[in-house]
């Protein structure tokens, strides 16, 4: 019993540790609402907020209509239809989610600037010179939002491609004999009832679009993000950038009630998992799909890609450069790190959650997952904010009582980037494990032990090798997303600490673009890894259905 | 010796009474079974005695040793109980001999290959030992369930809805057949169930469970023929009750005609009665004066089961051989031939003394009161 109180205990202390970022920025929203100094506020509305809230609205309206329109055209084909390369198509199209947005934002920088390979290819063929002829600036708000729905719009692709293939043949082929032909049944039937998972896939996408950095700052679209970080390092306003960072949140949470409203309206009443049977494509249909599907994946993922290859071809003499492989040692270093960290909680709060159903600690694991949807940046003010008010405490305490400064001790080390890691990503680590935990049914630990095994030896027979993949699967995604991460990185690192997100948006923002390719290129290659394994389950639960059809009888 | 005692036993989930003075007792080697709608408490109880459930009141014996009390619960593990669950519960990371090897801890891996090999000859999937749990049909996992239990030769087995999961069909062949096993084997069983067809193919002692009450602990054959409880009657087998009232002269005026039996002399006239009327009790005779019309058939295989409307509006059930059909709507004749009479009280509980002698019925066109069918 005392243990069990103990550990309660425990479970609601990591979850208000892993909110003090959130919490942070609540308080010092509540203090300014409760009669605080408003004066910073003031003048940024008068200012800049205006201008924050139209580019964030134009970029989230344009994302949106971007990737629903890919995600969702791309999902049906792929799932619906047959036409050549439908296959390889239904797994590569997953590639866009290896790329982080601002690395794609560097390479089309890259390819259609003025020195560029398209313009001066145009130069050449034409003989014009500069300012003979308009060509469309890529580094801009529309920019922007292509570069971003170029990258984000697997996430769509991904959860409507699932109910796509979840939504029995019987409705479908009860459209059919009513008449409707393929494309009416995509309109009235299949879109309506994916309408849920379109949603959630969107506001997925937008909360990366708010918590994107390095994008938008690279490519001068003045929105929250770039306004937090100027605020506080430009103007040096803790305040001000405490504010903005509440006034993004507010957005969040929006997104995240939309999210889990339209999550809400999924009913997956559909009894039959027999897949409809798809439509065969010829001729110049199956050509037009076979396009669809493909410009988003060279446009996404190809182009950018090969553009990075031949930065890093040009730049070769990196790979020999110790500084480069430092670099390198010091960024999987910190992935792994965390991504061990983040698991080990991951695993402490969801046996928690299993074993002690009570409400506190599902109220508490449920707070803790919240931080994926937090934008790193606000995640990083809060927790500076917390941290540099404590190291003061500290060096405080430390000089009266021993004459000693021990400097920055939490918020000038690893200390900080690991916390504000372990808040952005455990909930990615915890709903991989929870799902890996759901999977051992509570009769399997219940006959184990009546089997005569101990509770610990349950753990070790029967979890521990089914839990084994979660585990990993937790690992890779945790690391990987560590790796990739920019805005928290760029705020949170120690100082003269780089890593290869840092670098790659240096030498960005150094107009050195070919030096970005190695980091960029190295990043994407390890960013390939989850998309494998994101893909292998997908085609793993599409075989599985399949597999279930040989035990329907067919009626035909 | 009793292998397996309950005695008065109590369980409440805070407020909730999930299991109420539940007495039950199994001998060495006896199947038994609680049947009862979903949410009696029959589940709940099973896994008392497995160990997963502490209890407020009362003990569990097994073996004579008291497992659990009000302030003890030995754990699962230490209990030598082997359980077989609704889902299965299969480890799906282990193949069929590992599964069922599972819980032979302290044996030689030689005895383990033995046993592994007798039981999947036992149940009819010998060479089954490389496959994984995924790759096998509901029945044969449910077969690897259960020798899984079996395996280390518990002292008691406990079936939580064993079937349930399972078709029609599959569902009756395999109780036979686990009966026919847990015999070979000597092995002591508790079954929980919510089907009586399975209760009665596979039990020595069956029980029927009403919001947290065992109602009656007895034979399959004594629940059906002589429920003690009305709640018992109406959950086993096909029948109706009557309402009736007990006359001054101790004869009870219903439906069917007076009833006479020698136990209604102890009866106070006027007292409403209902007494249950099986469909084997009613035979159709084209003679006699209690005739209705035929509303439904419903064929049963060698029978065909007829709901039969008298003009009181009453309805009976009657079966008679299949190959004399009768057709809906036609006109019947009727004739009560009991065997015995079934009785309860205004309080739902049965009256003493009618099973030893048939009641003596006189057919009369009277007044007649209301039944209500069951």
């Amino acid at each position: 019993m005392g243990f069990n109180l103990w550990r309660q205990f425990t479970l609601v202390l990591t979850a208000v540790v892993i909110g003090v970022p959130l919490l942070v920025i609540c308080w010092s929203v509540l203090q300014l609402l409760g009669g605080g100094d408003t004066s910073t506020l003031t003048h940024l509305w008068a200012t800049v907020v205006p201008e924050y809230i139209r580019n964030s609205v134009l970029l989230l309206l344009g994302v949106a209509a971007g990737v629903i329109s890919i995600g969702v055209s791309t999902a049906w084909l792929t799932t619906a239809c047959r036409f050549p390369g439908q296959r390889f198509l239904s797994w590569a199209l997953l590639l866009p989610l290896a790329m982080p947005a601002y690395i794609t934002a560097y390479t089309y920088t890259g390819m259609l600037d003025f020195a560029g390979p398209v313009q001066s290819t145009l130069r050449d063929w034409f003989g014009w010179g500069y300012g003979d002829y308009w060509f469309p600036q890529v580094r801009s708000l529309s920019g922007a939002i292509l570069v971003l729905s170029l990258v984000l719009f697997p996430y769509v692709y991904l959860i409507t491609r699932a109910t796509f293939i979840q939504q029995s043949a019987t409705t479908l082929e009860a459209g059919r004999s009513l008449g409707l032909n393929p494309w009416q049944c995509f309109l009235r039937l299949a879109l309506p009832l994916a309408r849920p998972a379109i949603v959630t896939g969107t506001t997925l996408a937008l909360m990366e679009t708010l918590a994107d950095y390095g994008t938008v700052q690279y490519f001068g679209v003045t929105t929250f993000t770039t306004g937090i970080f100027r605020t506080w390092y430009g103007l040096g306003d803790l305040q001000g950038a405490l504010q903005l960072a509440g006034m993004l949140l507010v957005a969040v949470i929006l997104l995240i009630f939309i999210e889990r409203w339209s999550r809400s309206q999924a009913r997956y009443d559909q009894r039959s998992n027999r897949p409809a049977p798809p439509f065969q494509l010829t001729g110049w249909k199956a050509i037009a799909a076979s396009i669809a599907c493909w410009l988003p994946l060279v446009f996404g993922f190809l182009l950018p890609a090969l553009q990075l290859a031949s930065w890093s071809l040009e730049r070769r003499e990196v790979w020999a450069d110790s500084a480069f492989w430092q670099l390198t040692f010091n960024s999987f270093g910190l992935a792994v790190l965390a991504a061990v960290l983040v698991v080990i909680m991951a695993l402490w709060l969801a046996y928690g959650r299993r074993q002690l159903p009570t409400r506190i600690v599902r109220t508490s694991v449920a707070f803790a997952g919240l931080g994926y949807a937090i934008p790193g940046l606000v995640i990083a003010v809060g927790l500076m904010v917390f941290l540099t008010t404590l190291d003061h405490g500290i060096i405080a305490l430390s000089k009266a009582w021993f004459d000693y400064n021990p400097g920055l001790l939490l918020s000038g080390t690893l200390f900080a980037l690991l916390f504000a890691y372990s808040v952005r990503f455990l909930s990615v680590s915890l709903q991989t494990i929870n799902a890996g935990l759901g999977e051992i049914r509570p009769s399997m630990d219940e006959a184990a032990r009546i089997q005569g095994y101990s509770p610990l030896q349950v753990l070790r027979k029967i979890h521990l090798p089914l839990l084994r993949p979660s585990v990993l699967t937790a690992l890779i995604l945790v690391g990987v997303d560590v790796l990739k991460e920019l805005p928290a990185t760029l705020v949170l690192r120690p100082f003269d600490f780089n890593t290869l997100a840092v670098r790659a948006y240096e030498m960005a923002g150094d107009e050195r673009l070919p030096d970005a390719g190695p980091p960029a290129l190295m990043m994407v290659l390890v960013g390939l890894i989850p998309v494998i394994l994101l893909s292998r389950a997908m085609l793993k639960s599409q075989q599985s259905a399949l597999k279930e059809q040989e035990f329907v009888p067919v009626t035909a | 010796m009793s292998r397996l005692q309950l005695d008065k036993i109590h369980i409440s989930f805070g407020a909730a009474h999930i299991v109420n003075g539940v007495s039950l007792q199994l001998e060495q080697g006896e199947i038994g079974c609680l049947l009862g709608p979903s949410g009696c408490g029959k589940t709940t109880l099973l896994r008392a005695i497995a160990g997963f459930q502490s209890l407020q009141v009362g003990s569990i014996s097994i073996d004579n040793n008291t497992v659990s009390e009000s302030n003890k619960t030995v754990p699962p593990e230490q209990r030598g109980v082997g359980m077989v669950f609704q889902d299965f519960a299969l480890f799906p990371h282990l193949n069929v001999a590992d599964n069922i090897s599972f819980g032979m801890r302290k044996a030689s891996s030689t005895e383990r290959r033995k046993r592994v090999d007798e039981l999947l000859d036992r149940i009819g999937l010998p060479g089954y030992h490389k496959r994984f749990p995924h790759e096998l049909s509901g029945g044969q996992q449910q077969r690897i369930a259960l020798a899984r239990a079996l395996a280390p030769k518990p002292g008691l087995l406990l079936l939580d809805e064993p079937f349930s999961s399972l078709d029609a069909e599959l569902r009756e062949r395999l109780a036979v057949e686990v009966r026919e096993l847990l015999k070979n084997e000597g092995i002591t069983a508790l079954l929980v169930t919510h089907d009586q067809q399975e209760a009665f193919a596979m039990a020595d002692k069956a029980g029927v469970m009403y919001q947290g009450e065992l109602l009656q602990w007895d034979t399959p054959y004594q629940l059906y023929h002589q429920p003690r409880h009305q709640l018992v009657a109406d959950f086993i087998g096909h029948g109706v009750l009557l309402q009736g009232t007990v006359n001054t002269q101790g004869s009870l005026a219903s439906p069917l005609g007076m009833l006479e039996h020698p136990s209604l002399m102890q009866v106070a006239g006027g007292t409403p009665v209902s007494f249950l009327v099986r469909p084997d009790d009613i035979v159709p005779d084209p003679e006699s004066r209690l005739r209705g019309k035929i509303k439904a058939r419903g064929f049963r295989g060698a029978h065909n089961l007829y709901t039969v409307q008298l003009s009181s509006g009453i309805e009976l059930l009657t079966l008679s051989p299949s190959h004399e059909v009768l057709d809906v709507g036609a006109d019947i004749g009727l004739r009560a031939e009991f065997d015995h009479l079934v009785v309860f009280a205004a309080d739902h509980c049965e009256l003493p003394g009618f099973h030893e002698q048939a009641p003596t019925v006189q057919p009369l066109p009277s007044v007649l009161p209301k039944s209500q069918s069951a």
